[in-house]
Protein backbone atom coordinates (compact mmCIF):
# COMPACT_ATOMS: atom_id res chain seq x y z
CA UNK A 1 0.00 0.00 0.00
CA UNK A 2 1.07 3.22 -0.98
CA UNK A 3 2.02 5.38 2.14
CA UNK A 4 0.90 9.02 2.15
CA UNK A 5 3.62 9.96 4.63
CA UNK A 6 6.23 9.27 2.22
CA UNK A 7 4.33 11.01 -0.95
CA UNK A 8 6.84 12.96 -2.95
CA UNK A 9 10.00 11.66 -1.01
CA UNK A 10 11.17 9.66 -3.55
CA UNK A 11 10.96 12.80 -5.86
CA UNK A 12 12.35 15.03 -4.00
CA UNK A 13 15.58 12.53 -3.21
CA UNK A 14 16.36 11.89 -6.83
CA UNK A 15 15.94 15.81 -7.82
CA UNK A 16 15.73 17.90 -5.37
CA UNK A 17 12.82 19.57 -3.14
CA UNK A 18 12.34 22.78 -5.68
CA UNK A 19 12.56 20.32 -8.73
CA UNK A 20 9.65 18.21 -7.08
CA UNK A 21 7.45 21.25 -6.75
CA UNK A 22 8.64 23.17 -9.70
CA UNK A 23 5.44 23.74 -11.46
CA UNK A 24 3.12 23.04 -8.07
CA UNK A 25 5.27 26.94 -7.41
CA UNK A 26 4.91 28.00 -10.76
CA UNK A 27 1.03 27.19 -10.86
CA UNK A 28 0.54 29.32 -7.16
CA UNK A 29 2.56 31.98 -8.99
CA UNK A 30 0.03 32.18 -11.77
CA UNK A 31 -3.10 32.39 -10.16
CA UNK A 32 -1.80 34.71 -7.10
CA UNK A 33 0.05 37.02 -9.76
CA UNK A 34 -3.49 36.89 -11.71
CA UNK A 35 -5.01 38.06 -8.82
CA UNK A 36 -2.49 40.58 -7.94
CA UNK A 37 -2.88 42.66 -11.47
CA UNK A 38 -6.49 42.69 -10.67
CA UNK A 39 -5.78 44.14 -7.07
CA UNK A 40 -2.67 46.65 -7.62
CA UNK A 41 -5.30 48.77 -9.10
CA UNK A 42 -7.95 48.97 -5.87
CA UNK A 43 -4.79 48.53 -3.46
CA UNK A 44 -2.36 50.49 -4.37
CA UNK A 45 -3.93 52.78 -6.93
CA UNK A 46 -1.80 51.52 -9.99
CA UNK A 47 -4.31 49.85 -12.74
CA UNK A 48 -3.01 47.14 -14.70
CA UNK A 49 -6.00 45.38 -14.98
CA UNK A 50 -9.42 46.49 -14.25
CA UNK A 51 -13.00 44.43 -14.07
CA UNK A 52 -12.68 40.72 -12.66
CA UNK A 53 -12.45 37.25 -14.68
CA UNK A 54 -15.65 37.67 -16.33
CA UNK A 55 -14.82 40.41 -18.37
CA UNK A 56 -11.27 42.53 -17.95
CA UNK A 57 -9.44 45.54 -19.05
CA UNK A 58 -5.58 45.21 -19.25
CA UNK A 59 -3.92 48.23 -19.54
CA UNK A 60 -6.84 50.32 -21.06
CA UNK A 61 -6.19 48.34 -24.16
CA UNK A 62 -6.68 44.12 -24.10
CA UNK A 63 -9.91 43.31 -23.59
CA UNK A 64 -10.57 40.15 -21.47
CA UNK A 65 -13.92 38.05 -21.93
CA UNK A 66 -15.23 34.66 -19.86
CA UNK A 67 -16.95 32.75 -23.02
CA UNK A 68 -18.76 31.11 -20.73
CA UNK A 69 -20.10 33.70 -18.70
CA UNK A 70 -21.06 35.42 -22.07
CA UNK A 71 -22.79 32.25 -22.92
CA UNK A 72 -25.21 32.30 -20.29
CA UNK A 73 -25.81 35.88 -21.06
CA UNK A 74 -26.18 35.43 -24.63
CA UNK A 75 -29.04 32.56 -23.47
CA UNK A 76 -30.90 34.52 -21.62
CA UNK A 77 -30.88 37.10 -25.24
CA UNK A 78 -28.12 39.56 -24.65
CA UNK A 79 -26.19 40.86 -27.78
CA UNK A 80 -22.31 41.64 -26.45
CA UNK A 81 -20.27 44.56 -27.40
CA UNK A 82 -17.31 44.14 -29.79
CA UNK A 83 -14.85 45.00 -26.86
CA UNK A 84 -16.50 41.35 -25.30
CA UNK A 85 -16.52 39.46 -28.82
CA UNK A 86 -12.88 40.26 -29.39
CA UNK A 87 -11.92 39.08 -25.70
CA UNK A 88 -14.07 35.73 -26.18
CA UNK A 89 -12.18 35.09 -29.04
CA UNK A 90 -8.87 35.81 -27.86
CA UNK A 91 -9.87 33.80 -24.38
CA UNK A 92 -10.74 30.75 -26.66
CA UNK A 93 -7.65 30.90 -29.03
CA UNK A 94 -5.31 31.01 -26.26
CA UNK A 95 -7.50 27.76 -24.41
CA UNK A 96 -7.56 26.14 -27.23
CA UNK A 97 -3.73 26.09 -27.93
CA UNK A 98 -2.67 25.78 -23.89
CA UNK A 99 -5.95 23.23 -22.85
CA UNK A 100 -9.27 24.51 -21.49
CA UNK A 101 -8.37 23.15 -17.76
CA UNK A 102 -5.12 25.42 -17.97
CA UNK A 103 -8.39 27.42 -16.56
CA UNK A 104 -8.67 25.21 -13.43
CA UNK A 105 -5.15 24.43 -12.65
CA UNK A 106 -3.35 28.07 -13.24
CA UNK A 107 -5.75 30.12 -13.14
CA UNK A 108 -9.10 29.85 -11.20
CA UNK A 109 -8.56 30.58 -7.69
CA UNK A 110 -10.85 27.72 -6.12
CA UNK A 111 -7.84 25.48 -7.26
CA UNK A 112 -5.67 26.78 -4.27
CA UNK A 113 -8.84 25.89 -2.11
CA UNK A 114 -9.22 21.87 -3.67
CA UNK A 115 -5.60 21.91 -3.32
CA UNK A 116 -5.11 22.49 0.28
CA UNK A 117 -8.37 20.25 1.28
CA UNK A 118 -6.53 17.48 -0.86
CA UNK A 119 -3.26 18.11 0.89
CA UNK A 120 -5.34 18.04 3.98
CA UNK A 121 -6.97 14.68 2.74
CA UNK A 122 -3.66 13.04 2.56
CA UNK A 123 -2.16 14.33 5.97
CA UNK A 124 -5.01 13.61 8.06
CA UNK A 125 -5.17 10.09 5.95
CA UNK A 126 -9.03 10.39 5.11
CA UNK A 127 -10.32 8.37 2.26
CA UNK A 128 -13.78 8.49 1.62
CA UNK A 129 -15.03 8.01 -1.94
CA UNK A 130 -17.40 9.94 -3.72
CA UNK A 131 -20.95 8.30 -5.02
CA UNK A 132 -20.84 11.31 -7.58
CA UNK A 133 -20.04 10.37 -11.60
CA UNK A 134 -16.91 12.75 -13.42
CA UNK A 135 -19.76 13.41 -15.66
CA UNK A 136 -22.02 15.34 -13.31
CA UNK A 137 -20.53 18.16 -14.22
CA UNK A 138 -21.61 18.27 -17.72
CA UNK A 139 -24.75 17.72 -16.20
CA UNK A 140 -24.13 20.66 -14.15
CA UNK A 141 -22.92 22.62 -17.48
CA UNK A 142 -26.50 21.69 -19.31
CA UNK A 143 -28.69 23.15 -16.72
CA UNK A 144 -26.63 26.47 -16.42
CA UNK A 145 -27.09 26.55 -20.00
CA UNK A 146 -30.91 25.77 -19.72
CA UNK A 147 -31.92 27.92 -16.87
CA UNK A 148 -31.43 31.21 -18.82
CA UNK A 149 -33.67 30.03 -21.33
CA UNK A 150 -36.08 28.77 -19.27
CA UNK A 151 -36.04 31.12 -16.14
CA UNK A 152 -36.51 34.70 -16.01
CA UNK A 153 -34.49 36.82 -14.13
CA UNK A 154 -30.93 35.54 -15.96
CA UNK A 155 -27.92 34.71 -15.38
CA UNK A 156 -29.20 32.16 -12.64
CA UNK A 157 -25.61 30.11 -12.30
CA UNK A 158 -23.55 33.43 -12.01
CA UNK A 159 -25.18 34.21 -8.76
CA UNK A 160 -24.43 30.97 -7.15
CA UNK A 161 -21.14 30.44 -8.81
CA UNK A 162 -18.13 29.86 -6.36
CA UNK A 163 -15.44 30.40 -9.09
CA UNK A 164 -16.76 34.00 -10.25
CA UNK A 165 -17.72 34.46 -6.59
CA UNK A 166 -14.18 34.01 -5.08
CA UNK A 167 -12.60 35.86 -7.63
CA UNK A 168 -14.97 39.21 -7.45
CA UNK A 169 -15.02 38.52 -3.67
CA UNK A 170 -11.10 38.90 -3.55
CA UNK A 171 -10.89 41.92 -5.86
CA UNK A 172 -14.20 43.84 -4.81
CA UNK A 173 -14.99 42.93 -1.27
CA UNK A 174 -16.42 39.33 -0.39
CA UNK A 175 -19.05 39.73 1.87
CA UNK A 176 -20.98 36.24 2.83
CA UNK A 177 -18.50 34.42 -0.21
CA UNK A 178 -16.42 32.66 2.27
CA UNK A 179 -18.92 30.41 2.94
CA UNK A 180 -19.37 29.00 -0.13
CA UNK A 181 -15.87 28.71 -0.65
CA UNK A 182 -15.49 27.19 2.99
CA UNK A 183 -18.05 24.50 2.15
CA UNK A 184 -16.27 23.94 -1.15
CA UNK A 185 -13.07 23.37 0.98
CA UNK A 186 -15.33 20.97 3.68
CA UNK A 187 -16.72 19.16 0.82
CA UNK A 188 -13.14 18.54 -0.80
CA UNK A 189 -11.93 17.36 2.26
CA UNK A 190 -14.45 15.26 4.30
CA UNK A 191 -17.45 14.25 1.51
CA UNK A 192 -15.08 13.61 -1.69
CA UNK A 193 -11.80 13.55 -3.12
CA UNK A 194 -11.63 16.04 -6.18
CA UNK A 195 -15.14 16.29 -5.16
CA UNK A 196 -15.84 20.12 -6.89
CA UNK A 197 -13.20 20.69 -9.54
CA UNK A 198 -13.38 17.26 -10.83
CA UNK A 199 -17.06 15.89 -10.50
CA UNK A 200 -18.98 19.07 -10.37
CA UNK A 201 -17.92 22.55 -11.21
CA UNK A 202 -19.43 23.57 -14.94
CA UNK A 203 -17.04 25.90 -15.61
CA UNK A 204 -14.09 23.36 -15.40
CA UNK A 205 -16.75 21.32 -17.56
CA UNK A 206 -16.71 24.06 -19.91
CA UNK A 207 -12.75 24.77 -20.25
CA UNK A 208 -12.92 20.68 -20.68
CA UNK A 209 -14.77 20.85 -24.28
CA UNK A 210 -12.93 24.24 -25.29
CA UNK A 211 -9.92 22.38 -24.92
CA UNK A 212 -10.95 19.01 -25.60
CA UNK A 213 -8.51 19.50 -28.98
CA UNK A 214 -5.58 21.43 -27.38
CA UNK A 215 -2.09 21.09 -28.58
CA UNK A 216 -0.55 21.52 -25.08
CA UNK A 217 -0.50 18.24 -23.72
CA UNK A 218 1.48 16.49 -20.74
CA UNK A 219 2.63 13.01 -22.21
CA UNK A 220 4.70 10.12 -20.62
CA UNK A 221 7.27 9.71 -23.22
CA UNK A 222 9.30 8.06 -20.93
CA UNK A 223 6.93 5.45 -19.87
CA UNK A 224 9.28 2.76 -19.69
CA UNK A 225 11.05 4.43 -17.11
CA UNK A 226 8.02 3.77 -14.72
CA UNK A 227 8.58 2.24 -11.69
CA UNK A 228 4.98 1.72 -10.68
CA UNK A 229 4.97 3.87 -7.89
CA UNK A 230 1.86 4.70 -8.37
CA UNK A 231 2.30 8.46 -6.97
CA UNK A 232 1.08 10.22 -9.74
CA UNK A 233 -2.22 8.43 -9.33
CA UNK A 234 -3.06 10.24 -6.09
CA UNK A 235 -1.30 13.25 -6.68
CA UNK A 236 -3.32 13.85 -9.88
CA UNK A 237 -6.54 15.38 -9.87
CA UNK A 238 -8.00 13.34 -12.47
CA UNK A 239 -6.12 10.12 -12.36
CA UNK A 240 -8.14 8.24 -14.73
CA UNK A 241 -6.36 10.50 -17.71
CA UNK A 242 -2.57 9.02 -16.82
CA UNK A 243 -3.48 5.07 -17.24
CA UNK A 244 -3.93 4.88 -20.75
CA UNK A 245 -0.76 7.03 -21.77
CA UNK A 246 1.67 5.41 -19.24
CA UNK A 247 0.40 1.65 -19.59
CA UNK A 248 -0.21 1.96 -23.18
CA UNK A 249 2.54 0.90 -24.56
CA UNK A 250 1.66 -2.80 -25.64
CA UNK A 251 -1.67 -1.74 -27.08
CA UNK A 252 0.30 0.53 -29.25
CA UNK A 253 -1.29 3.66 -27.61
CA UNK A 254 0.29 6.90 -27.54
CA UNK A 255 1.88 8.58 -24.78
CA UNK A 256 0.55 11.07 -24.83
CA UNK A 257 -2.27 12.06 -22.42
CA UNK A 258 -5.59 12.92 -24.56
CA UNK A 259 -7.84 13.02 -22.57
CA UNK A 260 -9.47 16.93 -21.98
CA UNK A 261 -9.36 16.02 -18.69
CA UNK A 262 -5.93 16.69 -17.71
CA UNK A 263 -5.89 20.35 -16.23
CA UNK A 264 -2.30 20.01 -17.30
CA UNK A 265 -1.13 21.19 -13.75
CA UNK A 266 2.00 19.54 -14.15
CA UNK A 267 1.76 17.70 -10.46
CA UNK A 268 3.03 14.32 -11.93
CA UNK A 269 6.24 15.66 -13.71
CA UNK A 270 6.88 17.04 -10.55
CA UNK A 271 5.85 14.24 -8.16
CA UNK A 272 7.86 11.68 -10.56
CA UNK A 273 11.03 10.80 -9.37
CA UNK A 274 11.98 8.80 -12.68
CA UNK A 275 10.96 11.50 -15.08
CA UNK A 276 8.33 9.95 -16.79
CA UNK A 277 6.44 12.92 -17.40
CA UNK A 278 7.06 16.14 -19.26
CA UNK A 279 4.82 18.98 -21.18
CA UNK A 280 4.86 18.62 -25.09
CA UNK A 281 2.62 19.26 -28.51
CA UNK A 282 -0.44 17.03 -29.11
CA UNK A 283 1.09 15.83 -32.62
CA UNK A 284 4.56 15.96 -31.39
CA UNK A 285 7.57 14.02 -33.18
CA UNK A 286 9.01 13.21 -30.52
CA UNK A 287 6.65 10.40 -29.92
CA UNK A 288 7.76 8.96 -33.65
CA UNK A 289 10.98 9.41 -31.72
CA UNK A 290 10.63 7.71 -28.80
CA UNK A 291 8.91 5.27 -30.27
CA UNK A 292 11.92 4.43 -32.99
CA UNK A 293 14.25 4.22 -29.86
CA UNK A 294 12.61 1.63 -28.45
CA UNK A 295 12.62 -0.50 -31.53
CA UNK A 296 16.22 0.52 -30.97
CA UNK A 297 16.72 -0.71 -27.44
CA UNK A 298 14.89 -3.57 -28.15
CA UNK A 299 17.00 -4.64 -31.07
CA UNK A 300 20.08 -4.07 -29.01
CA UNK A 301 18.57 -6.43 -26.00
CA UNK A 302 17.95 -9.03 -28.61
CA UNK B 1 -9.79 2.34 -11.33
CA UNK B 2 -10.03 -0.85 -13.84
CA UNK B 3 -12.33 -2.52 -11.14
CA UNK B 4 -14.85 0.53 -11.57
CA UNK B 5 -14.24 0.46 -15.59
CA UNK B 6 -15.15 -3.62 -15.64
CA UNK B 7 -18.41 -2.74 -13.63
CA UNK B 8 -19.42 0.13 -15.78
CA UNK B 9 -18.85 -2.30 -18.78
CA UNK B 10 -20.70 -4.85 -17.34
CA UNK B 11 -23.50 -3.44 -15.55
CA UNK B 12 -25.52 -1.51 -17.91
CA UNK B 13 -28.32 -1.28 -15.13
CA UNK B 14 -26.35 -0.03 -12.74
CA UNK B 15 -25.10 2.84 -15.68
CA UNK B 16 -28.09 3.71 -16.44
CA UNK B 17 -29.39 3.94 -12.79
CA UNK B 18 -26.01 6.16 -11.70
CA UNK B 19 -26.95 8.37 -14.97
CA UNK B 20 -30.75 8.57 -13.47
CA UNK B 21 -29.73 9.24 -10.58
CA UNK B 22 -27.12 11.99 -11.78
CA UNK B 23 -29.76 13.77 -13.58
CA UNK B 24 -32.09 13.62 -10.85
CA UNK B 25 -29.64 15.01 -8.13
CA UNK B 26 -28.98 17.85 -10.92
CA UNK B 27 -32.39 19.11 -11.80
CA UNK B 28 -32.78 19.24 -8.10
CA UNK B 29 -30.12 21.75 -7.99
CA UNK B 30 -31.98 23.46 -11.24
CA UNK B 31 -35.42 23.61 -9.28
CA UNK B 32 -33.57 24.92 -6.41
CA UNK B 33 -31.68 27.50 -8.08
CA UNK B 34 -34.78 28.50 -9.98
CA UNK B 35 -36.74 29.12 -6.83
CA UNK B 36 -33.27 30.66 -5.05
CA UNK B 37 -33.19 33.38 -8.31
CA UNK B 38 -36.77 34.76 -8.17
CA UNK B 39 -35.82 35.70 -4.33
CA UNK B 40 -32.21 37.13 -4.96
CA UNK B 41 -33.99 39.18 -7.83
CA UNK B 42 -35.85 41.32 -5.30
CA UNK B 43 -33.43 44.52 -4.21
CA UNK B 44 -34.13 47.35 -1.96
CA UNK B 45 -36.17 50.58 -2.83
CA UNK B 46 -32.84 52.51 -2.56
CA UNK B 47 -30.59 50.73 -4.24
CA UNK B 48 -30.54 52.46 -7.86
CA UNK B 49 -29.08 50.84 -11.24
CA UNK B 50 -26.17 52.70 -13.02
CA UNK B 51 -27.42 54.95 -15.68
CA UNK B 52 -28.56 53.23 -19.19
CA UNK B 53 -29.02 49.89 -17.20
CA UNK B 54 -32.19 47.62 -18.86
CA UNK B 55 -35.31 46.95 -17.03
CA UNK B 56 -34.07 44.74 -13.78
CA UNK B 57 -35.39 41.38 -15.61
CA UNK B 58 -33.11 42.13 -18.75
CA UNK B 59 -30.42 43.20 -16.58
CA UNK B 60 -29.85 40.76 -14.43
CA UNK B 61 -29.65 38.51 -18.09
CA UNK B 62 -27.11 40.78 -19.52
CA UNK B 63 -24.85 41.83 -16.68
CA UNK B 64 -22.05 39.45 -16.18
CA UNK B 65 -20.63 41.14 -12.58
CA UNK B 66 -17.65 42.42 -14.01
CA UNK B 67 -17.34 45.08 -12.32
CA UNK B 68 -16.19 47.24 -15.18
CA UNK B 69 -19.00 49.83 -14.53
CA UNK B 70 -17.51 49.96 -10.94
CA UNK B 71 -14.01 50.65 -11.95
CA UNK B 72 -14.83 52.94 -14.59
CA UNK B 73 -16.76 55.48 -12.66
CA UNK B 74 -14.87 58.66 -11.93
CA UNK B 75 -16.60 59.07 -8.29
CA UNK B 76 -16.74 55.84 -7.16
CA UNK B 77 -20.12 55.53 -6.13
CA UNK B 78 -20.82 52.39 -7.27
CA UNK B 79 -20.89 48.89 -5.52
CA UNK B 80 -21.17 45.55 -6.37
CA UNK B 81 -23.61 43.44 -5.01
CA UNK B 82 -21.88 40.72 -2.37
CA UNK B 83 -23.23 37.80 -1.23
CA UNK B 84 -25.44 38.45 1.68
CA UNK B 85 -26.69 41.64 0.24
CA UNK B 86 -30.22 42.45 -0.98
CA UNK B 87 -29.16 42.46 -4.57
CA UNK B 88 -28.04 39.52 -7.22
CA UNK B 89 -25.03 38.69 -6.79
CA UNK B 90 -22.24 40.85 -8.49
CA UNK B 91 -24.52 43.61 -10.24
CA UNK B 92 -23.39 46.80 -9.82
CA UNK B 93 -26.05 49.84 -7.74
CA UNK B 94 -25.71 52.86 -5.86
CA UNK B 95 -27.25 54.63 -3.24
CA UNK B 96 -28.28 57.81 -3.87
CA UNK B 97 -28.13 59.53 -0.29
CA UNK B 98 -24.61 58.83 0.37
CA UNK B 99 -23.37 58.68 -3.29
CA UNK B 100 -25.67 59.71 -5.83
CA UNK B 101 -25.00 59.45 -9.49
CA UNK B 102 -22.68 63.07 -10.68
CA UNK B 103 -24.04 62.70 -14.67
CA UNK B 104 -20.84 62.73 -16.52
CA UNK B 105 -21.84 63.41 -19.64
CA UNK B 106 -19.09 61.21 -21.44
CA UNK B 107 -20.94 58.26 -19.39
CA UNK B 108 -17.98 56.01 -18.59
CA UNK B 109 -19.51 53.13 -17.07
CA UNK B 110 -22.27 52.89 -20.04
CA UNK B 111 -19.01 52.68 -22.32
CA UNK B 112 -17.15 50.25 -20.29
CA UNK B 113 -20.58 47.68 -19.80
CA UNK B 114 -18.97 44.94 -22.37
CA UNK B 115 -23.00 43.24 -22.62
CA UNK B 116 -24.91 46.33 -23.00
CA UNK B 117 -26.54 45.58 -19.84
CA UNK B 118 -26.07 49.38 -19.78
CA UNK B 119 -27.83 50.11 -23.02
CA UNK B 120 -24.72 52.18 -25.23
CA UNK B 121 -27.87 53.84 -27.18
CA UNK B 122 -27.84 55.80 -24.44
CA UNK B 123 -25.46 58.92 -25.85
CA UNK B 124 -26.96 61.92 -23.36
CA UNK B 125 -27.31 61.60 -19.74
CA UNK B 126 -30.35 63.72 -19.57
CA UNK B 127 -31.71 61.00 -21.38
CA UNK B 128 -31.19 58.68 -18.81
CA UNK B 129 -33.93 57.08 -16.35
CA UNK B 130 -32.06 54.99 -13.61
CA UNK B 131 -34.87 56.07 -11.18
CA UNK B 132 -37.46 59.03 -10.16
CA UNK B 133 -37.02 61.63 -7.59
CA UNK B 134 -40.04 61.44 -5.38
CA UNK B 135 -41.06 64.45 -2.42
CA UNK B 136 -42.16 61.96 -0.66
CA UNK B 137 -42.59 63.50 3.25
CA UNK B 138 -44.23 66.64 2.54
CA UNK B 139 -45.13 67.13 6.44
CA UNK B 140 -41.37 67.32 7.17
CA UNK B 141 -39.88 68.90 4.02
CA UNK B 142 -39.64 72.22 5.45
CA UNK B 143 -40.70 73.96 2.28
CA UNK B 144 -44.13 73.10 3.10
CA UNK B 145 -43.75 75.06 6.47
CA UNK B 146 -43.06 78.03 5.06
CA UNK B 147 -39.55 78.31 5.41
CA UNK B 148 -37.49 78.64 2.45
CA UNK B 149 -34.83 75.90 1.87
CA UNK B 150 -35.07 74.74 -2.40
CA UNK B 151 -31.48 72.64 -1.60
CA UNK B 152 -32.93 70.20 -4.18
CA UNK B 153 -34.48 72.53 -6.35
CA UNK B 154 -30.62 74.45 -6.80
CA UNK B 155 -28.59 71.08 -6.78
CA UNK B 156 -30.51 69.38 -9.41
CA UNK B 157 -28.01 69.35 -12.60
CA UNK B 158 -31.87 69.68 -14.85
CA UNK B 159 -32.42 73.07 -12.67
CA UNK B 160 -36.08 74.22 -13.41
CA UNK B 161 -37.05 71.14 -15.52
CA UNK B 162 -36.65 68.05 -13.90
CA UNK B 163 -37.54 70.16 -9.82
CA UNK B 164 -39.71 73.44 -10.27
CA UNK B 165 -40.69 75.39 -7.30
CA UNK B 166 -44.69 75.82 -7.07
CA UNK B 167 -45.36 79.26 -4.98
CA UNK B 168 -48.50 78.64 -3.00
CA UNK B 169 -49.81 81.13 -0.66
CA UNK B 170 -49.40 80.48 3.00
CA UNK B 171 -51.98 80.06 4.91
CA UNK B 172 -50.55 79.82 8.22
CA UNK B 173 -48.69 83.71 8.13
CA UNK B 174 -51.18 84.40 5.75
CA UNK B 175 -48.83 87.03 3.98
CA UNK B 176 -45.94 84.83 2.68
CA UNK B 177 -45.72 82.16 -0.09
CA UNK B 178 -44.70 78.47 0.14
CA UNK B 179 -41.73 77.27 -2.24
CA UNK B 180 -42.92 73.86 -3.04
CA UNK B 181 -40.07 71.47 -5.05
CA UNK B 182 -42.06 69.47 -7.72
CA UNK B 183 -40.75 66.86 -9.26
CA UNK B 184 -41.44 66.17 -13.17
CA UNK B 185 -40.81 63.13 -14.12
CA UNK B 186 -40.50 64.11 -18.30
CA UNK B 187 -37.15 65.86 -16.91
CA UNK B 188 -35.99 63.68 -13.48
CA UNK B 189 -33.29 61.46 -14.35
CA UNK B 190 -33.00 59.63 -11.02
CA UNK B 191 -29.24 60.66 -10.18
CA UNK B 192 -29.80 60.99 -6.57
CA UNK B 193 -28.17 64.57 -6.19
CA UNK B 194 -31.13 66.16 -4.34
CA UNK B 195 -31.98 62.83 -1.93
CA UNK B 196 -28.01 63.23 -0.83
CA UNK B 197 -28.37 67.04 -0.73
CA UNK B 198 -31.86 67.42 1.34
CA UNK B 199 -31.47 69.33 4.88
CA UNK B 200 -33.15 66.92 6.85
CA UNK B 201 -32.10 63.96 8.99
CA UNK B 202 -34.02 61.67 6.93
CA UNK B 203 -34.17 62.78 3.40
CA UNK B 204 -37.70 63.91 2.39
CA UNK B 205 -37.09 63.60 -1.39
CA UNK B 206 -35.68 60.50 -2.28
CA UNK B 207 -35.39 58.25 -5.46
CA UNK B 208 -36.72 55.30 -5.68
CA UNK B 209 -37.05 52.59 -9.27
CA UNK B 210 -39.22 53.52 -11.79
CA UNK B 211 -41.81 51.30 -11.50
CA UNK B 212 -41.95 52.11 -7.47
CA UNK B 213 -42.53 55.71 -7.94
CA UNK B 214 -44.84 55.68 -10.92
CA UNK B 215 -48.29 55.36 -11.07
CA UNK B 216 -50.01 53.96 -13.99
CA UNK B 217 -53.18 54.99 -15.65
CA UNK B 218 -56.10 52.16 -16.22
CA UNK B 219 -55.02 50.43 -20.34
CA UNK B 220 -58.82 51.64 -20.88
CA UNK B 221 -58.06 54.96 -19.67
CA UNK B 222 -59.08 58.11 -21.90
CA UNK B 223 -59.05 61.76 -21.02
CA UNK B 224 -61.51 63.77 -23.29
CA UNK B 225 -59.55 66.72 -23.73
CA UNK B 226 -56.86 64.71 -24.97
CA UNK B 227 -58.12 62.76 -27.48
CA UNK B 228 -60.37 65.71 -28.19
CA UNK B 229 -56.54 67.49 -28.99
CA UNK B 230 -54.95 64.64 -30.51
CA UNK B 231 -58.25 64.08 -33.29
CA UNK B 232 -58.33 67.84 -33.68
CA UNK B 233 -62.15 67.46 -33.25
CA UNK B 234 -64.79 66.51 -30.54
CA UNK B 235 -65.48 62.73 -30.78
CA UNK B 236 -68.58 62.52 -29.08
CA UNK B 237 -71.94 64.00 -31.02
CA UNK B 238 -72.65 67.54 -29.31
CA UNK B 239 -75.64 67.28 -27.49
CA UNK B 240 -78.70 68.53 -29.70
CA UNK B 241 -79.97 72.00 -28.15
CA UNK B 242 -82.82 71.07 -25.47
CA UNK B 243 -86.13 72.13 -26.32
CA UNK B 244 -89.11 73.08 -23.26
CA UNK B 245 -92.56 73.09 -24.24
CA UNK B 246 -93.29 76.18 -22.29
CA UNK B 247 -96.39 78.28 -23.03
CA UNK B 248 -95.30 81.66 -24.63
CA UNK B 249 -93.62 84.37 -23.46
CA UNK B 250 -91.96 81.89 -20.89
CA UNK B 251 -88.35 80.46 -21.07
CA UNK B 252 -85.95 79.03 -19.05
CA UNK B 253 -82.47 79.40 -18.26
CA UNK B 254 -80.60 78.05 -15.24
CA UNK B 255 -78.29 80.26 -15.02
CA UNK B 256 -81.03 83.00 -14.88
CA UNK B 257 -82.42 81.19 -12.52
CA UNK B 258 -85.44 79.19 -13.84
CA UNK B 259 -88.67 80.16 -15.55
CA UNK B 260 -88.55 83.71 -17.00
CA UNK B 261 -91.82 85.12 -17.96
CA UNK B 262 -90.74 87.66 -21.21
CA UNK B 263 -92.07 90.89 -20.82
CA UNK B 264 -92.22 90.31 -16.55
CA UNK B 265 -90.13 93.08 -15.51
CA UNK B 266 -92.35 96.21 -17.38
CA UNK B 267 -95.45 94.66 -15.22
CA UNK B 268 -93.59 95.28 -11.89
CA UNK B 269 -95.15 98.06 -9.89
CA UNK B 270 -91.78 99.37 -8.87
CA UNK B 271 -89.54 101.17 -10.89
CA UNK B 272 -86.25 100.40 -11.87
CA UNK B 273 -84.63 103.47 -10.38
CA UNK B 274 -84.66 102.86 -6.69
CA UNK B 275 -85.10 106.67 -6.34
CA UNK B 276 -88.61 107.13 -7.67
CA UNK B 277 -89.63 104.13 -4.67
CA UNK B 278 -87.98 106.57 -2.11
CA UNK B 279 -89.66 109.62 -3.62
CA UNK B 280 -93.18 108.17 -3.91
CA UNK B 281 -94.31 108.74 -0.94
CA UNK B 282 -92.84 112.37 -0.92
CA UNK B 283 -94.86 112.82 -4.25
CA UNK B 284 -98.08 111.51 -2.42
CA UNK B 285 -98.38 114.10 -0.18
Amino acid sequence: MLDMKTLGNDAIAEKGWFKAHKFLIMRRLSQLGILALFLTGPWLGIWIVKGNLASNLTLDVLPLTDPYVLLQASLSGVVPETAAIIGVVIVLVFYFLVGGRVYCSWVCPVNMVTDLAAWLRRKLGIRTTSQLSRSTRYWMLALTLILPLVVTGGIIWELVNPVSMMFRGIVFGMGAAWVMVLGIFLFDLIVAKDGWCGHICPVGAFYNLIGSKSLLRVNALQRQACNDCMECYVICPEPQVIKPALKGEEKGVSPVILSSDCTNCGRCIDICAKDVFSYGGRYSKTTEVYKRKGEINQGVQA
Amino acid sequence: MSETERKNEINRRQFLGNMLKTACGVGLVGLGLGAYSKRASTMPANYIRPPGALPEEDFLGACIRCGLCVRDCPYDILFLGEVGDEVATGTPYFIARTGPCEMCEDIPCVVACPTNALDHDLKDIEDSRMGLAVLIDQENCIAFHGLRCEVCFNVCPIRNRAISLDMQHNTRSGKHALFIPVVHSEACTGCGLCERACILEEAAIKVFPMHLAKGELGKHYRLGWKEKEKAGKALVTPDTEHRYNLPEGVRYDLQGEGLIIEGEAEETPFSSNPLDTLNSGFMDK
